[in-house]
């Protein structure tokens, strides 16, 4: 068998290629020095500058957490480079290296508008209507391009690099940034709000309901690189919008850092749907490399009868150290959870959510799917909090793990408070395996055991799938069945 | 070639030690001969513990359980050494006395996605959805089986009856060459009963066989068998005609 038929079969990690662009790189180490030169390559605003450094006083002060279910050796973070970008500035997308559009190409994303450029909406080739996506693509350190600005300013929608928002929309930034995850949060959220780079920022005005998906595709090219970028969505009252986030990054047998800190408001009756489908560079058969993706992501569902939805599909990434969290301020304000998160090979993945409970009629939904594989290990770590205030909250958990080899594990850690009487908490768990009866049904019918276990999976997955925007849920199970093969491999 | 599409010889089966971890192994089957020609219908009958799911098992090829004698020959090959997606791609297919239930799995997806397995390896085109979709209503209707059971998960939730309806839905649709229906009728009422014997009776033709196992009779009153055999202990202790069923109704198994 040819190699290229050996690799197809093993379906590893595709993303794995190194773009050979020229990039201006600060040397490896973090200082304040580092700080303010980050800030001052970007011409930022005192205020971004003095934020920068309040962030990384309190990060000195601070410790790694260690208490995830995740094994890995210390970070030396005087051996990372904070910042990286392409040498060639921008002033379209016409001008870009054409390497960095290649690699943009290869990996399926369209950093070009013109297929839709007559109108906002589309046809595909079977002439049925398609939503175009606009994508902010960030290229290790820097936003470098993003589409269908214009169309979407019309709107009165701002799409932009965050670096371009602190510039051209400081009040937002300021009135808004840091108000959902504070500074000093955590460890990684200091470290992020020191030195973070760029990322997305998204307003959505009163009333507008976004026309198409917004996304951010992060990529990850320089070795010795830590990727710390930052997303800020706002959907001001009555407005909607859908949003996805995509990732991958070159096959290196060191281990890259990956810290991004989301944050997402949602004013009166608004409705942000935030769609991630993970793929990092895993590491290899032997755990060498690999991303370590340790990420920060909430929203506040600020407004009365708000609404925040995330979805997750993780299937890369050594290690995975993210909860997705929703706090419901608002009354009558909803929050959902839904995560499918793979782990195999020597893949570590401690995630789940916290969802907290501040006002009336609060209602949050939990659903977590966990798939373990080789010697995997997998993670749900929930909070549920429901507080004094949150008269008549409702809360719905479902956790389910399925267990894939004998070596694989998974472990489930809810934890509930709930301090109102009125309170309704449901908490449902599973952990299961492929049964061999299945297999053998399945068998029995004329599929071969692979694509047995792929049904078996998908099947389990499904309740989460559903909730991803179409394109992106054919994508993930795609991924999560070339995850299997590597797994099985 | 022989003209015979199944030819089973002296077949001794023991239950795999390993599976239970005790080491020890149990003969379960102890030396079966049987033999089915294009068009034949056999029915196996038989005490609880006989052995009769076993063989339905070992032709399915079951991996809880090991050959230790003898041989089974299928349209002139080993079907012994054939793995079970190869068998089932050759056209053996077993209706589960138990199917299992697999939650997510949409039943049409999944039976759609069989079937155009099976017909690609036999060197068929594949079936469009709508082709698909039509031929499923129509076994459907004849069972008597609600338009919504082919958007459900597979099996999950189905009472009883409906699961073994279902079994009889990827029968028809699969259209294999060897039929073996394992206990179909049991948990069946009356009604459910007639139209599944029917069905699996309209699924017949001249180039096809079956297998019919049972522990009553009551099946074979909509499905008459060309041959019946007895079961008793691992070993065929009679083979005949009809006559064998009624003197079971009448006096048992004793």
């Amino acid at each position: 068998m040819s190699q290229a038929a050996v690799d197809e079969l093993k379906g590893e990690y595709k993303y794995g290629f190194i773009t050979d662009i020229e990039a201006e790189t600060l040397a490896a180490g973090l200082t304040e020095d580092t700080v303010r030169k980050i800030s001052s390559l970007k011409n930022e605003p005192t205020f971004m500058l003095d934020w920068r450094l309040k962030a990384f006083k309190a990060w000195q002060t601070m410790e790694e957490p260690r208490w995830a279910e995740v094994n890995y050796p210390a970070i030396d973070y005087q051996k990372i480079s904070y910042f990286s970008r392409p040498k060639k500035k921008l002033a379209s997308i016409e001008e870009a290296d054409p390497k960095l559009l290649e690699t943009f190409n290869r990996l399926g994303i369209p950093l070009t508008e013109q297929k839709f450029l007559a109108n906002v909406e589309g046809t595909d080739v079977n002439s049925r209507p398609v939503t175009p996506v606009a994508v902010d693509a960030v290229f290790d350190s820097v936003s470098v391009v993003t589409t269908y600005r214009e169309a979407l300013a019309k709107l009165g929608i701002i799409f932009c690099s965050f670096s371009e928002a602190v510039r051209e929309h400081p009040e937002l930034v300021q009135k808004y940034l840091g108000s959902v995850v504070p500074v000093k949060d955590n460890y990684f959220s200091a470290l992020n709000s020191a030195v973070f780079s760029d990322g997305s920022f998204v307003y959505i005005p009163p009333g507008v309901r976004c026309p198409m998906e917004l996304s951010t595709y992060f990529r990850i090219n320089s070795a010795n690189t830590g990727q710390f970028e930052r997303t800020l969505i706002i959907a001001d009252s009555d407005s909607q919008v859908s949003y996805l986030e995509g990732c991958t990054a070159p096959q290196r047998d060191e281990n890259q850092l990956h810290a991004a800190v989301v944050e997402l408001v949602a004013l009166d009756r608004a409705y942000i749907k935030y769609s991630t489908v993970q793929n990092w560079y895993p590491g290899d058969a032997n755990g060498k490399g690999g991303i370590y993706n340790f990420v920060t992501k909430r929203g506040l569902c600020k407004g009365e009868r708000s609404r925040i939805s995330w979805t997750q599909v993780e299937t890369g990434s050594a290690i995975t150290w993210k909860y997705p969290s929703c706090i419901l301020k608002g009354d009558n304000s909803k929050g959902e959870f839904y995560s499918v998160a793979f782990t195999g090979n020597h893949q570590q993945a401690d995630t789940g959510t916290k969802m907290i409970h501040l006002g009336r009629n609060t209602s949050s939904t939990i659903i977590s799917k966990g798939i373990s594989a080789g010697y995997g290990k997998n993670t749900y770590r929930g909070l549920v909090r429901i507080a004094a205030s949150a008269e008549n909250a409702r809360n719905y958990t479902r956790c389910d793990s399925l267990i894939l080899d004998k070596t694989a594990a998974a472990h489930t850690y809810p934890y509930i408070e709930v301090k109102n009487q009125r309170a309704q908490v449901e908490h449902e768990a599973t952990t299961s395996k492929v049964s061999d009866a299945q297999l053998y049904f399945l068998r029995q019918r004329g599929l071969t055991e692979e694509d047995a276990v792929h049904m078996v999976v998908n099947g389990f997955c499904k309740e989460v799938f559903r909730e991803l925007p179409m394109e992106f849920a054919v994508e993930a199970q795609k991924m999560l069945e070339i995850s299997l093969e590597d797994a099985n491999g | 070639m022989s003209k015979n599409l199944l030819e089973i010889k002296n077949l001794h089966v023991c239950t795999k030690g390993a599976a239970d971890g005790s080491g020890t192994e149990k003969e379960i089957l102890r030396g079966i001969d049987l033999v089915i020609a294009p068009g034949e219908i056999h029915a196996i009958m038989g005490p609880n513990g006989s052995g009769k799911s076993t063989l339905s098992h070992v032709l399915s090829g079951h991996p809880d359980f090991t050959i230790t004698a003898g041989s089974i020959i299928y349209e002139g090959r080993d079907l012994a050494t054939m793995p079970i997606e190869e068998r089932a791609r050759a056209g053996v297919f077993v209706a589960f006395q138990y199917p299992p239930e697999i939650p997510g799995v949409n039943n049409m997806q999944f039976l759609r996605t069989a079937v155009n397995t099976v017909r690609k390896s036999r060197g068929e085109a594949e079936l469009s959805a709508g082709e698909f979709l039509n031929r499923a209503k129509a076994v459907m209707a004849r069972l008597d089986m609600k338009a919504e059971m082919i958007k459900r998960s597979l099996n999950e939730g189905f009472s009883g009856g409906e699961k073994k309806k279902n079994e009889i839905l990827q029968m028809a649709m699969l259209e294999p060459r060897l039929m073996v229906l394992d206990e179909i009728d049991s948990g069946l009422d009356v009604d459910a009963l007639e139209v599944t014997a029917g069905e699996s009776v309209k699924t017949m033709t001249a180039d096809r066989a079956m297998i019919v196992i049972t522990h009553y009779s009551r099946i074979l009153k909509y499905i008459t068998p060309t041959r019946v055999h007895v079961l008793s202990a691992g070993k065929i202790i009679e083979s005949g005609g009809i006559d064998i069923v009624h003197r079971i109704e009448a006096r048992g198994y004793d």
